[in-house]
């Protein structure tokens, strides 16, 4: 119809908001990835021995492992050897207190809209924010502190929690993982780590910010959060980089355990740099997310946001092995002009009495293309194991795809596993109906689309949730005419 | 206020409007009968400005300006409002949701701030209570789920909260029950003014007992071929349309 055809014309008017460079000084690695880099990086960060070896032993092993071919995406061959794997602003890297951070480093979150000043003052949200690759600031920490609650960068967890990091660093992604996972267990250059002692509930939501600024430059961050017994944490990330016509490569890695009667949500709002309308730039976000509910009762709830990217491959996923453990996977990635998202999760039930829900929204517009690929294998002493996804992909336009790759591997008679799709398209009749009450086209599609995501913004906490619907408005903006 | 003069419309090549000619001043009703197919609801769909109808010919004047060449969304923030003869679905959002954001974008057309919550609470209040509506309803998906009567209702409920100068109300007496007409009746009536005009398209007589028109209108083949008092709607019940056909293949 010629109003699909005016839609998708339209939908490749905006353009990114986050695209300006911060004017830091770096210090950077010379480009290129060898053992000598791996060596460097290790160095740099003062790390201790067993942690070196560590890597080495994942670059050796990544050096015989092919890049996956299996995702619906496509690009040209990434050459390993031109990206920077270490870059850090200059100005030294551990302040003690925000009034030591670089002011033009402060001025680049404020643009992001984290302002890590105001974010203590009003939010009650402990923020570590990590610029290219290196933490730069975590607030907060003392009152967590009082808690027991650590909270830091990955670098500072090293040497100051030495044996938390050793006990747990790999135990749920291993360094041999997967192709990204390995790359990254080889070169990682900060992240997060978060520890929640056992009956505590942390009482503010934690929050990470990632940016990747300097040009060449990949980020490979790691998250780690252990979740002792019966303790409680609620975790947020998000994240942006600057417009640069050249690809930059994203492979992080995030672990989750948590312990008997344990639970943690994980929220992202990804919103790395998708490239322009023609498809030149952007992120591939290759991340590797994984938790595991060690613990009887125990529950780990993924939710994102996908709104950027040119390429993302990524399947948080969760390991149920405690009894009555409970996995739930909340997405909806979002796809315009030349974006690809190959994304999903995998829900493994190893225990009895395991649940899981999977609740995936898909929205594609232009010519992009949207993948839910999803996995729940239910393991034969999995007795009475219950899973339930739901998988909707929504369209704008006719040049864009949306394909559904759900794999379900039963291997005990007791499990109930129901799986629900539904593809649909946002009628001519709705928008008319929405601008028959004076509401124009792009709010209407904005009001439309945000209804079709509600069940997954309603697990993001408040503020989180009011982000999600700008991104997700924005991200569509000029997308129909 | 709206002034109709020869308008041609078509869907797809197939003329469908044949020089329709009418006039509505501010305070009076119009209704707009006619068989099954003859035009009315490209009528209003014309008049609010739906893309797939393509006016061919005639002028449209709505208080002074040209309607036809106001986007859809202009026309609504101008105050033409259509209670569609079959609303639509929209899931997730809520009526009050989506009243909300389109009585902001109304008043930012006018100049007018945002409702803040209190103040649109109050008017959401008033007008359930003006269309007995329930406030369970309105926070459900977008006429998801609704039943017949619900959806009707709901449609004048968005009338009563946007408070438009032309109302095109196109059968909105279809699936109501008794207690329902009644009720979205006296809505109408309520909003009902000197300032304000409504267009009520049905097949009908019962509905007219409770709003009672200026003039009645048959709309035939495209074409209005007759028009009258309320008497006209009375005789149309006895006699049906075919005397009217039958008249006008003599002539
Ligand atoms: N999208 C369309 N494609 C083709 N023909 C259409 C389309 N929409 C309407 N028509 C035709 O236009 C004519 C008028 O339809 P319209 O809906 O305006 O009638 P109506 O008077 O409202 O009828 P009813 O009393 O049944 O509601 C009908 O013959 C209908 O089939
Ligand atoms: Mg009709």
């Amino acid at each position: 119809m010629a109003k699909d055809d005016h839609i998708i014309q339209e939908i490749t008017t905006k353009e990114y908001e986050h695209g300006w460079v911060a004017n830091l000084e770096s210090e950077s690695a010379p480009k290129g990835l060898s053992e000598e880099i791996v060596r460097f990086i290790s160095q740099r960060k003062s790390e201790p021995e067993w942690l070196l070896e560590w890597r080495l032993k994942a670059y050796r092993h990544w050096l015989t492992m092919e890049e996956p071919k299996w995702p619906n995406v496509t690009y040209p061959a990434i050459n390993y050897q031109d990206i920077i794997y270490y870059s850090a602003p200059k100005k030294k890297a551990s302040p003690k207190s925000l009034d030591e951070i670089d002011p033009e480093l402060l001025k680049t979150f404020e643009k992001l809209g984290i302002s890590l000043t105001e974010q203590k003052r009003l939010t009650g949200i402990a923020v570590d924010a990590v610029l290219d690759s290196v933490s730069v600031a975590t607030t907060f920490k003392e009152k967590l502190g009082e808690l027991g609650i650590i909270f830091c960068s990955f670098s500072e967890a090293v040497h100051e929690h030495p044996d938390l990091v050793k006990k747990y660093l790999g135990s749920v992604v291993p360094a041999t993982d997967n192709y990204f996972a390995a790359l990254n267990s080889a070169v990682f250059s900060d992240g997060s780590f978060c520890y929640i002692p056992a009956g505590v509930r942390c009482p503010m939501e934690l929050s990470t910010y990632f940016r990747i600024n300097a040009a060449n430059t990949g980020q490979f961050e790691r998250t780690l959060i252990v979740a002792e017994e019966g303790s409680y944490v609620s975790y947020l990330e998000g994240c942006t980089a600057p417009m640069r016509d050249e690809n930059q490569l994203h492979a992080a890695v995030v672990e989750i355990y948590a312990m008997k009667n344990a639970e943690v949500k994980y929220s992202t709002v990804q919103n790395w740099y998708p490239g322009n309308k023609e498809g030149v730039g952007g992120i591939y976000n290759f991340v590797t997310k994984r938790g595991l509910c060690a613990g009887d009762h125990s529950k780990i709830s993924w939710t994102q946001v996908e709104t950027g990217s040119a390429i993302t491959w990524k399947y948080p996923s969760c390991v149920l092995k405690g009894d009555y453990s409970v996995g739930e996977f909340y997405s909806v990635a979002v796809t315009n002009n030349f974006q690809q998202a190959d994304t999903g999760t995998k829900m493994i039930h190893l225990g009895k009495h395991t649940k899981s829900r999977i609740v995936s929204k898909g929205i594609s517009a232009g010519k992009s293309q949207n993948s839910y690929r999803g996995q729940v294998h239910i393991h034969k002493r999995a007795v009475n194991a219950r899973n339930f996804s739901q998988c909707d992909s929504l369209l704008l336009g006719d040049k864009c795809g949306a394909h559904t790759f759900p794999y379900i591997d039963v291997e005990n008679d007791s499990a109930r596993v129901e799986h629900e799709a539904t593809t649909s398209k946002i009628g001519e009749d709705q928008i008319f109906y929405c601008q028959q009450r004076g509401i124009d086209e792009e709010a209407a599609v904005a009001l439309i689309v945000n209804g079709y995501a509600k069940e997954v913004l309603n697990q993001l906490p408040m503020e989180f949730a009011v982000e999600a619907q700008k991104l997700l408005a924005l991200t569509l903006e000029g997308s129909v005419g | 206020m709206l002034k109709i003069q020869n308008l041609h419309a078509q869907i797809e090549d197939k003329p469908i409007l044949n020089g329709i000619n009418l006039t509505v001043n501010a305070g009076e009703v119009h209704a707009i009968m006619g068989p099954n197919g003859s035009g009315k609801s490209t009528l209003a769909a014309t008049l609010s400005g739906r893309e797939e109808y393509t006016v061919t010919d005639g002028t449209v004047e709505f208080m002074g300006k040209n309607l036809l060449e106001m986007a859809p969304e202009e026309r609504a923030r101008e105050g033409v409002f259509l209670a569609f003869q079959y609303p639509v679905e929209i899931p997730g959002v809520s009526t009050i949701n989506f009243m909300k954001t389109a009585l902001n974008q109304i008043r930012t057309h006018r100049g007018e701030a945002p409702l803040d919550a209190v103040a649109f609470l109050k008017l959401m209040k008033e007008k359930m209570k003006l269309v007995e509506i329930d406030q369970s309803l309105l926070n459900r998906s977008l006429n998801e789920g609704f039943s017949g009567g619900e959806k009707k209702r709901n449609e004048i409920f968005q009338m009563a909260m946007l408070e438009p100068r032309l109302a095109i109300l196109d059968e909105t007496d279809s699936g109501l029950d008794i207690d329902a007409l009644r009720i979205v009746a006296n809505g109408v009536n309520a909003l009902r003014s000197k300032n304000n005009a409504i267009i009520v398209v049905t097949h009908y007589q019962r509905l007219l007992d409770y709003i009672v028109p200026d003039f009645v209108h048959v709309l035939y083949k495209g074409r209005i071929v007759k028009s009258g008092t309320k008497e006209l709607a009375l005789e149309l019940e006895e006699k049906g349309y075919d005397w009217i056909k039958a008249g006008l293949a003599t002539v």
